[in-house]
């Protein structure tokens, strides 16, 4: 019942207001930023948000299918929206940190090869580029559709690294690192064969 | 024995209450003050420019109420800081429980403007009121096989919500060597821009240490022990890689997760721009004698 409601609301939800929503709040943060509304550091804050909220959006997009199998629910047209929009916030995620945050090229440089967790962010990063340009009609009939999945499977070690960046950088032992963490590792559990047919059984 | 150290300004020579309770203040004047030659030391006279009383109480690291840097001022103030008291022990001549009260008598409070540079490479100037920590360890009588301080902050879990959590291991621990704890920089703060100190900032007694990083300015003590041997310290306990225990600044000697070489201050705004670390954090002149044949990339 719940999830027959859940999802004809879905259905009157067109994909696109994801976009919408999230350029709008985007560039929201990035005013409040400006004008003093994210507190007394708001590069950091910045940073933080777009950072976190890509980290969101990547483990939803991971939960897309274990969602419908799972428990019916389907987000199905809206997982092509999900993941592009989870890489235009890590791409801003990035500039904040490499523009306002560290602000000269070989500083950029130098933390990219020295600091492990920036190194891994970066690595999240780069995985993420190609399936941003292959997340469209055309290159799914160019690649055809299974070398397309192939490809997208990019996604698994990209959240793996996402949210081994937040645990890593991290201060002390720190709760909420570790519950992304645990989550992408069930979402990317639930994908071997034997578990998924233990759970639908 | 106060005032061995003299800050180069105090915050009622630049600021009116009124104003720098509002905003920051762009300080011609202190420019020219320095400029005048009050102060010698040039690395210490430049950037003295306080954060604002806003800045300073709403951008905190205080674990005991949370790791978000605004929890400490959404929390704190859950956190009973009358009565008050510091239980001195180890090896001194007078141990004993001292009541708030008993530690100020006869204390004379100072203003120090000093820079404090968190580890995590952010910065500010506060103006704090405190006393010299070695006119406390002077009163009640430091033994001769004395060689460090440890201090300890307050363990009250129904108060400090952030205890739940094992982000360290509590209480949260710190210390010095003897002769660092006998530096006229070292002094137990009670308060910033003459008022009494707020909670989030460690209130009621706080160690200021400027020279090392914030960390080791450990908050809301109530306890101090002369020890023989090298205290504990919470995060080097946690990652001794990373926090070593002195942390004194050092631009040279990079975190393993971070670069030390530059910090940002506080109230720069979304497009503020990075400044180099000063070694020692500005305070060369008056501590690099502490360390005098050390390998300070070794001894971090
Ligand atoms: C898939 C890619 C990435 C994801 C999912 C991601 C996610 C996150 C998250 C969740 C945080 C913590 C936010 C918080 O504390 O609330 C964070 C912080 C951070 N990220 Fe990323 N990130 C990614 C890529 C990158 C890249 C490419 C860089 C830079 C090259 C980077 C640099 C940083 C920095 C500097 C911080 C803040 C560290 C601090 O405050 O100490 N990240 N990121």
């Amino acid at each position: 019942m719940m999830v027959e409601s859940i999802n004809r609301a879905l259905r009157r939800l067109p994909p696109w207001a994801i976009y919408v929503a999230a350029a709008l709040w985007a560039s929201w943060m990035f005013y409040l930023g400006a004008t003093g509304g994210l507190g007394v550091e708001p590069i950091e804050a910045l940073e933080h948000a777009y950072g976190e909220r890509a980290l969101q959006l990547i483990v939803l997009g991971l939960a897309v299918t274990p969602l419908r199998r799972f428990l019916g629910i389907n987000l199905i047209r809206f997982r092509r929206a999900i993941g592009v929009t989870a890489f235009f916030l890590v791409l801003a995620h990035f500039a904040v940190w490499a523009v306002l945050d560290v602000q000269s090229a070989s500083r950029i440089w130098a933390d990219i090869v020295k600091r492990p967790y920036i190194t891994i962010g970066m690595a999240a990063l780069a995985l993420l580029i190609p399936l941003a340009v292959t997340s469209n009609n055309l290159s799914v009939r160019r690649l055809g559709s299974a070398a397309w999945r192939r490809l997208h499977m990019l996604v698994y070690p990209a959240a793996l690294l996402g949210a081994l960046h937040y645990v890593w950088l991290a201060k002390g032992f720190q709760l909420e690192p570790m519950i992304y963490l645990g989550l992408t590792l069930l979402l990317l559990a639930l994908r071997f064969p034997a578990l998924q047919t233990r759970l639908a059984s | 024995m106060a005032g061995r150290y003299r800050s180069p300004l105090t915050w009622n020579d630049v600021t009116p209450r009124s104003l720098y309770l509002n905003r920051r203040q762009i300080m011609a004047g202190s420019g020219a003050l320095l400029g005048a030659g009050l102060i010698g030391n040039r690395a210490q006279a430049q950037d003295l420019e306080p954060n604002t009383w806003e800045e300073i109480t709403n951008y905190n690291n205080f674990y005991e109420f949370g790791t978000g840097k605004d929890d400490p001022a959404r929390n704190a103030h859950m956190m009973t800081t009358q009565p008050w008291s510091i239980q001195i022990d180890g090896l001194v001549d007078n141990p004993g429980t001292y009541s708030f009260a008993e530690i100020m008598d006869g204390m004379t409070v100072e203003e120090r403007i000093y820079r404090l540079r968190c580890v995590e490479a952010w910065s500010m100037v506060v103006p704090w009121n405190g006393f010299e920590l070695a006119d406390l360890l002077e009163r009640v009588g430091v033994q001769a096989g004395a060689r460090y301080v440890a201090f300890e902050t307050l363990n009250r879990p129904e108060e400090m919500p952030g205890l739940r959590f094992p982000v360290l291991e509590w209480p949260y621990r710190e210390g010095l060597r003897l002769d660092e704890a006998m530096h006229p920089l070292t002094i137990l703060a009670t308060g910033l821009y003459g008022e009494p100190m707020p909670n989030q900032n460690g209130a009621p007694i706080r160690l200021v240490v400027p020279w090392k990083y914030g960390f080791k300015s450990i908050k809301s003590i109530v306890r101090i022990t002369l020890t023989e041997e090298q205290p504990p310290a919470s995060w080097n306990m946690a990652q001794p890689r990373e926090y070593g225990f002195y942390s004194n600044v050092n631009p040279n000697v990079d975190h393993p997760r971070w670069s030390q070489a530059t910090e940002r201050r506080i109230g720069g705004g979304l497009f503020a721009t990075r400044q180099d670390t000063l070694m020692f954090n500005g305070y060369e002149d008056e501590v690099a004698g502490l360390y005098e044949g050390m390998d300070l990339a070794e001894f971090f």
